[in-house]
């Protein structure tokens, strides 16, 4: 429809993504705006599915929502690119400013993780519901040992209603 | 629906997803994990509207809840996202004030921090949902009132944020060259009610009293090296103030100690890897503070952490280089509480500051500075008085609490007064970043739907909307801006800006940004206004 199509044309233009750099690589803010990679069909068609990687989001609800993304996405990426129903996820595109994609991590996930920067420390200082095992989702990058993990969104709220869905019934 | 589906398709950012097309979740079977099971109306209702070629059958739960915001903040753009992503038929109005969105987002973030201005493209996707409608250069409580909202609408939710500043009430705070830093942040960003500010950039040493994210940001735009500056949206008018600004040192002034610093640590990062400037901390100040915060929360032991590496251990290489050649510096000030603002010897201006020593009577969050009886004077030509925003009444059927500063409610629910909310600064208190008015928004937005829900808001009377608030607007000849002319306004910005190499110049008098769209005779168009035109309407290329 064409209220979908100029609102798609508008993200496409609006969209700022993070490339993710490899281990040891500076990934503060400077290192950000690159522009969005996209591929066509065809380059969907050939790409080996040994690049791809399975992650698991267990939502604020305790839905569990799943999700394919390719190696080197990052979290953000793979929630945006697969339309993942999470609030307010990702405010600030990535670019490290906000803690909205803050994802909690398996133990033995985390461990594996590349390095935490000052940066990204100091936004997860803002976060709510901050853990032992928090990481901001832009800033962590699909790797093969990542395949099936699963994360969590922490609540956000501090009441604890249970949110109300009227969008689809009413 | 093929709305969604096209959306689905595009795949393009997640968070720019349309808050009004919220059809594409039927796949995640949210609804049977919540208060809905055993809630057989509904879930018929989901059954029949799921399968395609069923028509949906009209009942009183279709009717259109009409619900207004006002004010077009970070707050009132949240509130409308979540209410429209949750509510499949709600139609949710925003007014605001001036001609142009996004309040603080716009008027508040620091030119130099672009990243956190990203959240306008989700507050334009919001914006341009078919169910929603942005009605700039309308003030509310004076164009048309609360009462007549609320006629209107089934429900009216208030997201006017703190439009005004904590006052000092010291002697000497109306001398010039004392200015609220929200207006001198209002006077670099744009807002029009503070484009005539001119502040007196004279004086080698500016004072700013408070310890808070506030105070850094006008710091750090004082110091910045102006050719970074120039890059940024700072208006045309601050940035040539700023280019022949004599300021080479900034102090930051609090009343209690470096525990109680109200500023978050990515912003004292940025102060100590500014270009050009070096810190000046006095380590008596941090001694022994290592072991004070063993068992402080995180945050605040990683900002206590910075400041004490800052003020007492050997600089990186990094910092190291910057230090050394820096022609401007900071620091931080404690203990320290302003008595009165020193009048020059014509008494017209402001030459230095008195202040109370103070110490700390008890620890931690909740110390309260008593004066010692000693006193000490600074000589500043520049005092910029940061101790917070401050949200002001609306009108007398709007409860206020004054002492707070804020709208009494429960859960965003006014007191007191059925189909009447709030959300962010106005709601909570002027404090928090960008995710705390997120939730906090998301929050109240939650209390709509829930007493929608619950019958409380009373849809089965059907409101008209902006359409009587059409023909009271007419009546009082006031013009609203709609969103497609903000965007007009939007693209003469940028193109503005681009000639100078910097993402947008903003306009900054509204009968401009009025010429610009048709809503203000042409006969009075300034100078100014014509060049905008040619801007606007040339192309780039032409010119090489």
């Amino acid at each position: 429809m064409a209220a979908a199509g100029l609102l798609g044309a508008v993200a496409t233009l609006a969209s700022r993504r993070l490339l993710c750099a490899p281990p040891g690589a500076a990934r503060g803010r400077a290192a950000v705006l690159g522009p969005a990679r996209r591929f066509g069909a065809s380059a969907r068609a050939w790409r080996s599915s040994e690049d791809k990687v399975t992650v698991h989001f267990i939502n604020r609800d305790g839905d569990k929502l799943t999700a394919e993304g390719k190696i080197g996405d990052s979290l953000l990426d793979v929630v945006v690119d697969s339309n993942l129903d999470i609030d307010g996820f990702g405010a600030c595109e990535g670019t490290l400013a906000c803690s909205t994609c803050h994802l909690i991590f398996e133990d033995q996930i985390f461990k594996k993780l590349d390095a935490v920067t000052d940066e990204e420390m100091d936004m997860l200082d803002l976060a709510y519901g901050l853990t032992e095992t928090s990481r901001l989702g832009c800033q962590i990058c699909l790797k093969k040992f990542m395949n099936n993990m699963t994360v969590r969104v922490p609540e956000a709220v501090a009441d604890v209603r249970q949110s109300i869905d009227m969008s689809k019934n009413s | 629906m093929g709305a969604s589906g096209g959306w689905r398709g595009a795949s393009a950012l997640r968070c720019l997803r349309p808050a009004g097309l919220a059809g594409r979740a039927w796949g995640h079977g949210a609804p049977w994990g919540w208060a809905w099971v055993g809630w057989i109306p509904c879930l018929l209702t989901f059954l029949l509207v799921s399968c395609p070629g069923f028509k949906r059958p009209l009942s009183t739960s279709e009717r259109v809840p009409r619900i207004c915001i006002v004010g077009s903040g970070p707050a009132g753009f949240y509130t409308a996202q979540h209410l429209l992503k949750h509510h499949k038929l709600a139609r949710v109005d925003i007014y605001e004030k001036l001609p142009v969105p996004f309040g603080l987002v716009r008027f508040g973030v620091a030119p130099d921090h672009p990243e956190v201005k990203n959240v306008i493209n989700t507050f334009t996707q919001t914006a341009q949902s078919d169910r929603c409608s942005y009605y700039g250069n309308v003030t509310v409580g004076k164009d048309v009132t609360v009462e007549e909202l609320q006629q209107a609408y089934h429900a009216v939710v208030l997201s006017y944020g703190a439009e005004d500043n904590r006052i000092l009430g010291i002697p000497g705070e109306n001398l010039s060259g004392v200015y609220s830093a929200r207006a001198f942040v209002g006077w670099y960003n744009g807002l029009p009610e503070n484009r005539d500010l001119k502040p007196d950039l004279s004086s080698k040493t500016v004072l700013v009293l408070g310890q808070g994210n506030v105070a850094l940001d006008v710091a750090r735009i004082l110091l910045t090296p102006l050719d970074l500056l120039r890059k940024t949206d700072i208006t045309e008018g601050s940035l040539a103030a700023i280019a022949s600004s004599k300021v080479k040192r900034v102090w930051l002034v609090g009343r209690r100690g470096p525990l109680q610093v109200a500023f978050t640590i990515k912003e004292l990062r940025e102060m100590v890897n500014l270009p050009g400037a070096r810190p000046i901390l006095d380590p008596a100040d941090f001694a022994g503070l290592r072991d004070a915060i063993k068992d402080v929360p995180r945050p605040r032991k990683r900002l206590t952490e910075l400041m004490i590496k800052t003020a007492l251990e050997k600089p990186g290489e990094k910092e190291a280089k910057i230090w050394a050649s820096a022609t401007r510096e900071w620091g931080l000030k404690f203990l320290r509480s302003p008595l009165e603002i020193l009048p020059t010897a014509d008494g017209k201006r402001a030459r230095g500051i008195r202040m109370a020593v103070t110490r700390l009577e008890g620890s931690g969050e909740s110390a309260t500075a008593v004066p010692t009886g000693e006193v000490e004077e600074l000589e500043c030509g520049l005092i910029l008085s940061s101790i917070g925003y401050r949200s002001l009444p609306l009108g007398s059927s709007v409860p206020f609490d004054r002492k707070h500063g804020i709208i009494p409610n429960h859960l965003g629910r006014v007191q007191g007064v059925p189909g009447l909310y709030c959300s962010g600064w106005v709601k909570r208190g002027p404090t928090g970043v960008i995710i705390t008015t997120m939730n906090d928004s998301f929050d109240t937005a939650q209390s709509v739907l829930e007493d929608l829900q619950a019958g409380m808001l009373n849809v089965s009377n059907t409101k008209e909307g902006f359409e009587s608030v059409r023909s009271i607007l007419q009546s009082r000849g006031v013009h609203p801006v709609s969103f497609s002319d903000w965007e007009k306004i939007d693209a003469a910005e940028v193109a503005r800006g681009q000639l100078a190499g910097k993402p947008r110049e903003k306009i900054v008098d509204p009968q401009e940004m009025l010429q610009l769209i048709g809503l203000a005779p042409f006969h009075s168009v300034s100078l100014k206004g014509k060049t905008l035109y040619s801007v606007l309407f040339f192309k780039p290329n032409e010119r090489k």
